[in-house]
């Protein structure tokens, strides 16, 4: 069994995620603070990747960074190539995650307190300060939970992967394209492994997403 | 010790046009909701910014819109007291003052400082709770510890009683009065109970709608509120329209009388106040037959609502308020007013 698959799984994922975790924060602090109008076209904007199919925002990224295009051409210069290559799936996630970590923590940010960051203003905390100490840990269970989705959904992503890396066994392969693969060949057994390796890694993440609900639930009661 | 304000801000259809100053002391800034209390602390600390004016606290010029001066929340040494307190809900007790020692670099200087406040505020004890933990008093305690340690210029108390209630109300007020008094520089407390304007305050400035109606000396202010505004708000029940016919004499056209003040009643006046501990069946100045037509038994007291003889049927009730043990065998046929008991309001 060569469990290649699972490693780089399991790296595209936790480095989109650290990708998406503070982007997807940037974005939503930012545009929880802009006018109505602005927010409403960014946030559109910025939600698209979860409402279009995958394949769409494969071939949107294709077109980006093909090997064809201006931005692709360029890279490939510097010697970055984000067609065919394992690291290219990481772009491929993150951009399929975003929507989901910047939505919720945008959700968490909206029902801060504002008069707490005004307290803290009062009492010559920086800004810096303020964000870190005081709003990120008010919206701790948003962000956690928006965090883990994000990491749930680079791990299973297949379309946009499939289109920008294709399947290349100890290269681009991930559980995914993998099972997809295997199936296709028939080979319907390493394919039940593989499916019950997605169902446990899945089942972790579910339970580790209740276990923080279930937490934060009781500390709400608490108050 | 000195601060001058002076605001003016739009916002929407509401203006905003606040101009005072204050040599030293407690200000009480008193008005109904929306009246503009909140919105003009807010502009002090820096939380909006007004179209126009200058704010200058203890000569320190933190915001003047002609020599483009707007200096940021932090700088502006304010210690604001949020009407919920805003204690940061992640911290303890103990986390939550040090906020307003942080930036005191030495560790050491922190420390004993931080156990200071919490020894003079009563707090010992709960150094390790999480705000959720306490008492309204306790988190009202927990603020003021944290303003306090920040040695602010200037206190704003936005409202400091109204998540408390009525028991505990009384016995902070009274905490307050004290730590204030000791705290020897300048506050402004928003507020709309007469009784804690009554209480805190030197001072007392009366908003209505954004502009200012009344300030003065908070004991002149209850003894003669001279608008109508500063009569309701300082708990006058009883305001009628009058008009001037002679030199101490004025006419009531609701109640059809005409009633003598014993003073020289100036020009402008428009309206007349009586509060309604005032009337006495015992006085004959200024007294007239009356129909009872109510009354209420409250704990303490009994409110009587009446109206005069001649008064005209559809106009409002007068009330008349008494202590229990005051309460007489019969109701009286006469109600009596001493003259200077009336107040002569102007606008």
């Amino acid at each position: 069994m060569d469990w290649y698959p699972l490693w780089n799984s399991l790296r595209i994922a936790a480095i989109s995620c650290v990708i998406v975790f503070f982007s997807g924060i940037g974005m939503a602090y930012y545009v929880a603070k802009l006018p109505r109008i602005w927010k409403g076209i960014l946030d559109v904007v910025l939600t698209l990747p979860l409402v279009l199919p995958p394949t769409v925002c494969g071939w949107l990224l294709l077109l980006v960074f093909g090997l064809k295009h201006p931005v692709g051409i360029f890279l490939q210069s510097i010697g970055v190539q984000f067609v065919m290559t394992w690291y290219g799936g990481i772009i491929a996630s993150a951009v399929v995650a975003f929507p989901l970590m910047y939505r919720t923590a945008r959700g968490a940010f909206e029902s801060f307190d504002e008069t707490l960051a005004w307290s803290g203003r009062t009492l010559g905390l920086s800004g810096t300060y303020i964000f870190w100490h005081i709003r990120m840990p008010y919206c701790k269970q948003g962000i956690i939970a928006g965090t883990v989705l994000a990491f749930a959904r680079a791990l299973g992503e297949y379309g946009a992967t499939s289109m920008l890396i294709g399947y290349i066994p100890k290269n681009t392969a991930t559980i995914s394209t993998t099972v997809y693969q295997l199936w296709r060949t028939n080979d319907e057994y390493s394919a039940f492994v593989w499916v019950l390796v997605n169902i446990a890694i899945s089942a972790v993440v579910l339970l580790t997403v209740n276990m923080l609900e279930k937490r934060g639930q009781g500390r709400r009661a608490c108050s | 010790m000195s601060m001058t304000i002076e605001i003016h801000k739009q916002l929407g259809a509401f203006r905003l046009d606040v101009k005072f100053q204050l040599e030293h002391g407690v200000l009480g800034l008193l008005g109904a909701s929306g009246s503009g209390k909140s919105k003009t602390l807010q502009c002090i600390t820096g939380i909006e910014r007004p179209d126009e004016g200058k704010i200058i606290i203890n000569g320190r010029t933190v915001f003047d819109s002609r020599k483009n001066i707007n200096l940021k929340t932090q700088e502006r040494h304010v210690g604001y007291l949020f009407q919920n307190y805003a204690l940061f809900p992640n911290m303890t007790v103990a986390e939550n003052i040090s906020c307003g020692v942080h930036t005191v670099s030495d560790k050491r200087e922190r420390t004993n400082r931080i156990g200071d406040i919490i020894d003079r505020m009563q707090l010992s004890g709960l150094e390790k709770r999480k705000p959720a933990q306490l008492s309204g008093g306790q988190q009202q305690r927990v603020a003021l510890a944290r303003i306090l340690i920040n040695k602010p210029e200037i206190l704003l108390l936005d409202e400091p009683f109204s998540a408390l209630d009525s028991y505990l109300k009384e016995q902070l007020m009274t905490e307050l009065h004290t730590l204030l008094a000791e705290f020897q520089k300048d506050v402004i407390v928003v507020t709309h109970s007469r009784d804690e304007a009554y209480q805190l305050c030197d001072h007392i400035a009366v908003l209505d709608a954004g502009h200012l109606d009344i300030f003065g000396e908070t004991k002149k202010i209850f003894q003669d509120p001279a608008t109508r505004v500063g009569a309701e708000l300082t708990g006058c029940k009883n305001i009628v329209k009058a008009n001037k016919i002679g030199t101490t004499q004025i006419y009531v056209p609701d109640w059809n009388l005409i009633l003598d003040t014993g003073r020289y009643v100036g020009e402008g006046v428009q309206a007349i106040g009586i509060r309604a501990h005032c009337f006495c069946g015992e006085i004959s100045e200024n007294a007239f037959d009356i129909t009872v037509v109510e009354q209420i038994e409250q704990p303490f007291e009994w409110i009587v609502k009446f109206q005069y003889l001649g008064q005209n049927k559809e106009t409002k009730l007068i009330w008349w308020r008494f202590a229990k043990t005051d309460k007489p065998e019969t109701m009286p046929g006469k109600l009596g007013i001493k003259g200077k008991n009336i107040l002569l309001l102007y606008a």
